[in-house]
């Protein structure tokens, strides 16, 4: 993975020391609240429900031992003893001291991580396929891409106070694993008929109350114009994006109103004057950051293993982690494993300084000392030898770490809702876990087959509810939690916005709702057919009947 | 009015006005004062022939509000001495895009000032962008506390981007290493 070379170390270190004093301004009342806001913002610092929020940055999603064991000290010395793992590839602290930020900052420096730009109107963390460098279908690796990327978008003195936050990721391979549509800017990495290889250019999407997907503006962009061509981009949306309203400053707004056409042309007239610039990405600039992608030293591995089959044959558990949580590898011999963060009983995404402690020792022992975040809140452990996945499930089983869930029901992507987050309108957590408790039969689980379940409590979408199989939506009513339902929504190549199918509920009655759609599910289904399939093939209406069939009519319009 | 600003890293005196049209108020019936003014676009525009020898001598300049289009001046920037980007809220990002518009395309020589509300923890990107003047609102700083913002324009010394300051990225600008493994 990329190693700092001396200047981003110094930019790092002074941009810790830029923090320190800002805090210690804000301390002393030189830096009023409202001054102080997007300065910590920028620093992954919200004042939250109970205590500071702090998001810390995963670039691109990677992570080294050292720094899964930096984690989890900071759990245990600022924290209550565990994390939080985002849908962005993000970690949150949920209870450190506002005083103490700094100093976590120097900590996470001294191992080259961060909280830049975390959150405030600006250029956030990028995002990229979680199987780069591994995936059989991968274009291209993105990684070094997305590095450079981040390198520009870092304190970028233009772009940090823009009309809204802005999302950038990249896809790589023919299966979109980052939801590439529901990005400000999705970088779809590509070759053109020369076997050259560039990006094709979407803008424009997003979740939060106006989910929009993003829309093309350009086929094919030679990649040494990556800069300078989203630098077009953000000017564009810098100097015209809406700032009038919260609610219509992203950039997917101004996008809609100018078409994407009108959009594009626009920025080709910005990038006219750029173009060819000292932005332009030297081969030489690709080949230093491309280094640090290497491949790491595998083995030559045969292709079948007598052994592992075996084990395969003799233990029905560990066959059925296989199936589910292990992915295959473009290397003869390796595979890539994904540890599950969905315990039943545990809030989705959250994981203790043992755990992190643990997948730093396993990726020591198993996968060349990384990890990496996948934004459906689970870690993988991209390159292990298939003779060590025995090992891997024995350890990883004994943590927690190994429920074969991966893709199932329980595997629910969730945000910390109103448990902790000052935005949200409702909790998340309690719905979460009332549907794994449920649920939590395996072989129903297995009988169900592959859903994508997503929650998020409150419009800002953190839980991607509108690309969810099934969408929970948390909303406030009267001051009360109630909790929307859509259906039909997809993430991947044919990313899709689910569809709500009628009046909200109730939190105790949202587990006897899933349960509706589950049943109407098994008894439409063809075989082989998964319960997106069954939506798209059927509509909603079945499932909406079923839902409310037996609700009163008065009490329907009492929750319109 | 007299008061302090940063120009070009240090603490000077400066006592440049800012013309403001109020609510309804015409181009054409404000009245600009004698001395050095920074006068709004519009009337920069509608009384063009009348300032004209004031701007040439430098007295007068203009300003911009932050959705004011930089294209509106392309044609005077040779003959400006005296540039105003305005901040509405310091959360208000355009004038960045401006600053880098006006000194990079329209090739702007002259002061660009940084007006409305400007606090040092900006200072950085500000000056990044081209600012050469940073004009913080009167009662914001004591002149102790302006002494010592100077400090916050080199809070990254040897930035990634391409900016107006650093006319290259890192990556042209100079040798890079392979990286190195921090131990914790």
């Amino acid at each position: 993975m990329y190693q700092y070379d001396e200047h981003d170390q110094r930019l790092l270190d002074q941009r810790v020391a830029q923090f320190r004093d800002q805090m210690r301004r804000h301390l002393a009342g030189e830096l009023s609240a409202d001054e102080f806001r997007p300065l910590r913002l920028q620093n992954g610092l919200y004042i939250q429900r109970h205590a500071p929020m702090f998001r810390i940055s995963v670039p691109y999603g990677h992570l080294a031992s050292r720094q899964l064991r930096k984690l989890a000290h900071l759990a245990r010395g600022y924290d209550r003893g565990y994390a939080h793992f985002t849908t962005r590839t993000n970690v949150q602290f949920n209870w450190p001291k506002l005083e103490d930020v700094p100093e976590m900052l120097a900590e996470l420096a001294s191992v080259q991580m961060h909280a830049n730009q975390t959150s405030g109107n600006c250029i956030r963390n990028i995002t990229a396929d979680p199987f780069a460098g591994v995936a059989a279908d991968e274009v291209a690796d993105p990684r070094p891409f997305a590095e450079i990327l981040r390198q520009w978008a870092t304190y970028n003195p233009e772009f940090a106070f823009l009309p809204r936050k802005f999302k950038i990721a990249f896809n790589s391979a023919a299966e979109d694993r980052v939801v590439l549509r529901v990005y400000d800017i999705g970088l779809d990495l590509v070759r053109n008929a020369d076997g050259e290889l560039g990006f094709r250019v979407l803008v424009g999407g997003g979740l939060g109350r106006t989910p929009i997907l993003g829309e093309e503006i350009k086929p094919f962009l030679p990649w040494q114009h990556l800069i300078s061509y989203c630098e077009a981009i953000l000017r564009v949306y810098n100097r015209w994006g809406r700032r009038d309203n919260l609610w219509k400053a992203r950039i997917k707004i101004l996008v809609k109103a100018l078409g994407p056409e009108a959009f594009a042309r626009e920025v080709e007239e910005e990038w006219a004057s750029s173009k060819d610039g000292p932005n332009t990405i030297t081969a030489a600039e690709l080949a230093r950051v491309s280094a640090h992608f290497a491949p790491p030293a595998y083995e030559a591995l045969p292709t079948h293993d007598a052994a592992f089959d075996a084990l395969l044959a003799d233990n029905k558990a560990f066959a059925t982690w296989v199936k589910r949580n292990v992915r295959a590898h473009r290397q003869p011999g390796y595979a890539a494993v994904i540890l599950s963060l969905k315990k039943t009983g545990t809030a989705p995404g959250d994981v203790t300084a043992e755990q992190m402690d643990l997948i730093a020792d396993l990726a020591d022992r198993f996968s060349f000392g990384e990890a990496r975040m996948l934004h459906e809140q689970n870690v993988a452990l991209a390159d292990v030898r298939r003779a060590d996945l025995f090992a891997l499930w024995q350890a990883a089983r004994a943590a927690g770490l190994a429920t074969p869930n991966i893709g199932l029901l329980t595997d629910i992507i969730c945000c910390p809702g109103g448990d902790f987050c000052s935005l949200a309108n409702a909790r998340s957590i309690p719905i979460a876990d009332a549907i794994q408790r449920r649920f939590d039969d395996l072989d129903y689980q297995h009988d169900i087959g592959e859903i994508d379940l997503n929650i998020s409590g409150c419009m800002n979408s953190c839980g991607h509810h509108h690309v969810g199989h099934i969408g929970i939506l948390g909303v406030d009513k009267n001051d009360q939690e109630w909790y929307q339902v859509s259906i039909g929504g997809t993430q991947g190549n044919g990313t899709t916005l689910g569809k709500v199918i009628g009046p909200s509920f109730a939190l105790d009655e949202v587990v006897g709702v899933i349960e509706k759609l589950l049943e109407t599910y098994v008894e439409l289904r063809f075989e082989d057919e998964r319960f997106i399939d069954t939506v798209q093939r059927v509509g909603t209406e079945p499932f909406k009947a079923r839902v409310y069939a037996d609700r009163q009519p008065q009490r329907k319009a009492a929750h319109v | 009015m007299s008061d302090k600003i940063i120009k070009n890293g240090r603490v000077v005196a400066d006592n440049r006005l800012t013309v403001s049209l109020a609510e309804g108020e015409a181009p054409t019936d404000i009245a600009v004062p004698a001395g050095p003014v920074l006068v709004p676009l519009a009337v920069w525009q509608a009384r063009r022939d009348e300032l004209l020898a004031r701007a040439r001598s430098g007295e007068v300049g203009v300003w911009l509000a932050a959705g004011e289009d930089v294209a509106a001046l392309a044609e005077d920037l040779g003959l400006l001495q005296f540039v105003g980007l305005h901040f509405p809220k310091f959360t208000d990002g355009r004038s960045y895009s401006a600053a880098t518009l006006l000194r990079t395309r329209y090739g702007y020589r002259g002061e660009l000032r940084a007006i409305g509300q400007v606090l040092r923890d900006q200072f950085n990107y500000m000056t990044r962008c081209g600012f050469d003047a940073l004009q913080p609102q009167a009662e914001r700083y004591t002149d102790e506390q302006l002494e010592a913002a100077i400090a916050s324009i080199d809070d990254f010394t040897q930035p990634y981007q391409r900016s107006v300051k650093d006319p290259l990225p890192l990556f042209r600008r100079v040798e890079r290493g392979n990286g190195h493994e921090v131990q914790p």
